[in-house]
């Protein structure tokens, strides 16, 4: 079954800049990946609800108390860029 | 008298407090073994000689006292580059990732500090621990010690190659699909997951949340079990962690197999194994049930699908999970005029192809319109693993297969071929989906004389049972074959 897959939109959403020719090497390679992994849909699945997790999850609450911290200034030098106590990044809109 | 790098941990741990050895000498051991084979396997990114020295100096000084710090207390073991250590470079095999010092320590570096444990270094792996071979490390392969021409299996394949070779004498992996039993098979030492759970993921950088555990490398299931027991525990920085009591996996040790309910997983244990691997898995079985064990056969049709539901689960969290890596707050950055660009660009450069491959593929299962059909119905797939395993539990104590299909494989054999790398996976990605807990133990080499692993699952916190039945199948297949590389070095 051939899988509609608009790959450069995909790879946009995923914020992944490839070039033309690196999306038309992956879109065999995805093709093949999603067929097989698409033979779940054959599966009778009616009524069975879906699994996201193998424990039965609730929520972990502890007391509203201060805790020590990572250290700013240790988190800080790992930066590509920073302005003081910030880190910096280019704009978020083209100007 | 043997090379100290041969011991087991256990072994280590009695000539440790007899006073015949050292952590500074055992130490000083590995790193020999370490500096004969790393040329050839680069089985380590990192090697923290400093910290290791004062890490073993410690340990000395702490048994001298009359300190016991437990199973660890001096053993040199192996972390895994994708648990954070603070000071210590980590780059989870990733560009990416490139030069990154942590600020912080997993909770299970934490744990083996304080079980005095010598952390020798961090191991490679594939990259955010997305392969089968190690093959996927940005940073270069690391090759199988039982022949350099092949891989170690993956993606914890520089724990694996490391603890078979001697240069430590345990590691901590994590498996996700396999990552740890996979390559103890394919390295003839044993790899255990424990229960979704018991072992804190706080530091571990999250490839799928929802099948990440952290696990044991070691030569025996004994020396397994005392890793396990260091490591595991609630930890309130893990909101998956399990409050429970640990279970008492050291009671399995002890326990023969007489009346054992052992569950041979058919759809598994069959066509698709390469016929050695059946030999030895089959010999095994029936050495089982001499041993006075009950074995039958079970089907989990399940089984069978939980591949395909795996290569939708897993690449779906992990394009969540890999989205933090965007050039802003740690690892390298490649400029642009706007955030989009610099982010876009960043990841492009940063990631390796089947790390790119596994995040389209999961932005692709997780877009809108395509959700239902895919990720959806992976989740549905999964439950029917879940149910399949839950049903045969209440028949037998533990199921058994084959940990891979086929023994170690030549470097570069399934590089190009992505589908054939994931079957690798096949027998080890269902308790993954199902949280329950896995053991690959050796049994045996096949035409070539590469090891073969045997494969015990067990219900979820049944690990006493798991290590039962593990603890059998040692002493049943009595498998003491060594790595090329370790005894003609050893021997040198």
């Amino acid at each position: 079954m051939p899988i509609d897959i608009d790959l450069a939109y995909v790879a946009r959403l995923a914020r992944l800049d490839l070039t033309d020719e690196e999306l038309a090497s992956y879109e065999g390679q995805l093709q093949d990946i999603l067929d097989y992994a698409a033979r779940v849909q054959a599966l009778p699945t009616e009524g069975v609800p879906p699994t996201s997790h193998p424990l039965p999850m609730r929520n972990a609450h502890r007391a509203d108390e201060v805790e020590p911290t990572l250290d700013r200034e240790e988190v800080l030098a790992q930066a590509p860029d920073r302005d003081g106590p910030f880190f910096r990044v280019p704009p978020f809109l083209e100007q | 008298m043997g090379d100290p790098a041969d011991l087991t941990i256990a072994e280590a741990g009695r000539q440790l407090r007899d006073g015949g050895l050292t952590a500074a000498g055992l130490l000083d051991a590995v790193r020999r073994r370490a500096s004969m084979t790393e040329a050839q396997l680069h089985a380590f990114l990192t090697i923290d000689a400093e910290g290791a020295a004062a890490a073993a100096e410690r340990a000395d000084a702490a048994l001298a006292r009359g300190e016991d710090l437990g199973p660890l207390h001096g053993i040199p073991v192996a972390l895994k580059d994708n648990m954070v250590t603070r000071g210590v470079e980590t780059t989870a095999g990733s560009r990416i990732l490139a030069g990154w010092v942590p600020p912080y320590d997993a909770t299970v570096v934490e744990r083996l500090a304080r079980g005095g444990a010598v952390i020798v270094g961090k191991t490679n792996m594939d990259e955010f621990a997305m392969g089968s071979s190690t093959e996927n490390s940005a940073y270069g392969p690391t090759r199988n010690p039982w022949d350099p021409g092949r891989v170690p299996g993956g993606s914890s394949g520089g724990s694996a190659s490391s603890v078979a070779v001697g240069s430590a004498l345990g590691a901590l992996g994590s498996d996700t699909g396999g990552s740890i039993r996979q390559p103890a098979a394919l390295t003839g030492i044993v790899g255990m997951k424990p229960t979704y759970g018991l072992v804190s993921r706080y530091g571990l950088i999250a490839f799928a949340s929802s099948l990440d555990q952290i696990g044991p490398f070691a030569r025996t299931v004994e020396d397994a079990v005392g890793i396990f027991e260091v490591i595991a525990g609630h930890d309130p920085s893990d909101a998956t962690s399990y409050r429970g009591p640990v279970p008492d996996a050291r009671a399995g040790l002890a326990e023969g197999p007489e009346g054992l309910r052992v569950g041979v997983l058919r759809e598994l244990s069959g066509e698709g194994n390469d016929p050695d691997v059946l030999e030895a898995f089959e010999r095994t079985v029936d050495a089982l049930a001499g041993a006075g064990a009950t074995v039958t056969p079970m089907s989990l049709p399940s089984c069978a699908d939980a591949l395909n539901a795996y290569y939708l689960i897993a690449p779906a969290e992990c394009s969540a999970n890999l989205a933090r890596f965007d050039g802003v707050r740690y690892g390298p950055r490649i400029g642009g005029d706007t955030v989009e660009q610099m982010m876009g660009a960043t990841r492009r450069d940063g990631f390796g192809p089947e790390v790119t491959r596994r995040i389209l593929v999961g932005t692709y299962a997780l877009s809108a319109g395509y959700y239902d059909a895919f990720y959806g119905q992976a989740q549905k797939v999964r439950t029917l693993v879940v149910e399949d395993f839950r049903r045969a539990y209440a028949d037998v104590d533990v199921l058994v297969c084959p940990t891979s299909p086929t023994t170690a494989f030549r470097v570069g054999e399934r590089a190009d071929d992505p589908l054939q790398m994931y079957l690798s996976d096949v027998a080890t990605v269902p308790v993954n989906l199902s949280g329950d807990p896995g053991i690959s133990v050796p049994v045996g080499v096949d035409r070539d004389g590469l090891p073969i692993g045997f494969q015990v699952i067990a219900p979820a916190l049944g690990e006493a049972a798991l290590v039962r039945a593990a603890a059998a199948v040692e002493r049943l297949a009595a498998f003491d074959a060594r790595p090329a590389l370790a005894t003609s070095e050893g021997a040198a």
